[in-house]
C-alpha cells in the first residue's frame, strides 16, 4: 500500500541544516523506504532527502521552516521521525 | 563484521588523515569500518603502498572499501595498493574522485546506510558538482 505524508517544522537548531545535522537527517531518512523529500517552501524546490550531498548543499539556516514530504509504505512513520528529529534538535534519541 | 562499505583515509599527513577520520567517526557514527594512513615509512611527509593495504585490510569489509586521497602521491601509491590484492579483493575497492575531509564524510554518510560499493563513491563525487 502506497500512502503521502506531509509535515513542516521550524529548524531551531543553533548553524541550521549543517554538516552534522544533515547527516543525521540522511541517515534517518535513509532508514525508511519511502521516497522523503525536503523543501524550505511549499512551492519547492523538493530535494532528496536521503542524498547527502543535496541536503547539506540546501545550506537552511536556523529558524528555516522546514517541509517533508514522503510517498511510500512507511510515509507517515517517516514524517514523524524525521519532524521530530528536528524538533529534538537532531539529538540521538 | 560489517556489511556495510568500509572507508580508508590516505594522505600526506597522518595528522590530516588522523583528522578526516575523527569526522567520519564522530559525525557518521561507529556503523562503518573505518581506518586511514599517512606519513611517509621513515617519517615526515607522504604515503605508503604497504600501509596503505594495511589500512584496506583493517577497514575491510565483503561490500568493498572506498578510499580518499589527497594528493598526487596518494592516489598513485593507492592504485598500486589496489593492484597488489588478491583477486578476490580487488574488485571491490576504488578511490574516489572527491576531497579527502568532504568526500570522507560523504561517502561515510552514504556507506552508514548500507548502500553498494558503486553508490558509495558516487555520493563522494557528487560534491563535484554540487
Amino acid at each position: 500500500m502506497s500512502a503521502t505524508a506531509q509535515s513542516s517544522v521550524v529548524i531551531e537548531h543553533e548553524v541550521g541544516l549543517h554538516a552534522r545535522p544533515s547527516v543525521k537527517l540522511t541517515q534517518l531518512a535513509k532508514s525508511f523506504q519511502s521516497r522523503i523529500e525536503i523543501a524550505t517552501a511549499a512551492e519547492g524546490p523538493w530535494i532528496d532527502a536521503k542524498s547527502i550531498v543535496k541536503v547539506m548543499g540546501s545550506k537552511t539556516p536556523k529558524g528555516a521552516l522546514l517541509h517533508v514530504r514522503a510517498e511510500g509504505e512507511d510515509a507517515e512513520t517517516a514524517v514523524q521521525a524525521i519532524v521530530a528529529l528536528v524538533e529534538r534538535d537532531f539529538e540521538t534519541a | 563484521m560489517s556489511t556495510n562499505v568500509g572507508i580508508v583515509i590516505v594522505s600526506h599527513s597522518p595528522d590530516v588523515a588522523k583528522g578526516a577520520a575523527d569526522m567520519v567517526r564522530q559525525m557518521v557514527g561507529d556503523d562503518v569500518p573505518l581506518a586511514w594512513c599517512g606519513g611517509a615509512p621513515g617519517g615526515g611527509l607522504g604515503t605508503s603502498v604497504e600501509a596503505i593495504m594495511a589500512a584496506i585490510d583493517r577497514a575491510w569489509s565483503e561490500a568493498g572499501v572506498a578510499i580518499l586521497v589527497d594528493l598526487g602521491g596518494a592516489e598513485t601509491n593507492s592504485e598500486m595498493a589496489i593492484e597488489m590484492l588478491p583477486d578476490e579483493r580487488r574488485d571491490r575497492v576504488v578511490i574516489c574522485n572527491a576531497p579527502v575531509v568532504e568526500g570522507a564524510v560523504m561517502a561515510g554518510t552514504e556507506a552508514s546506510a548500507g548502500s553498494p560499493l558503486e553508490h558509495v563513491r558516487r555520493t563522494a563525487e557528487e560534491l563535484r558538482a554540487a
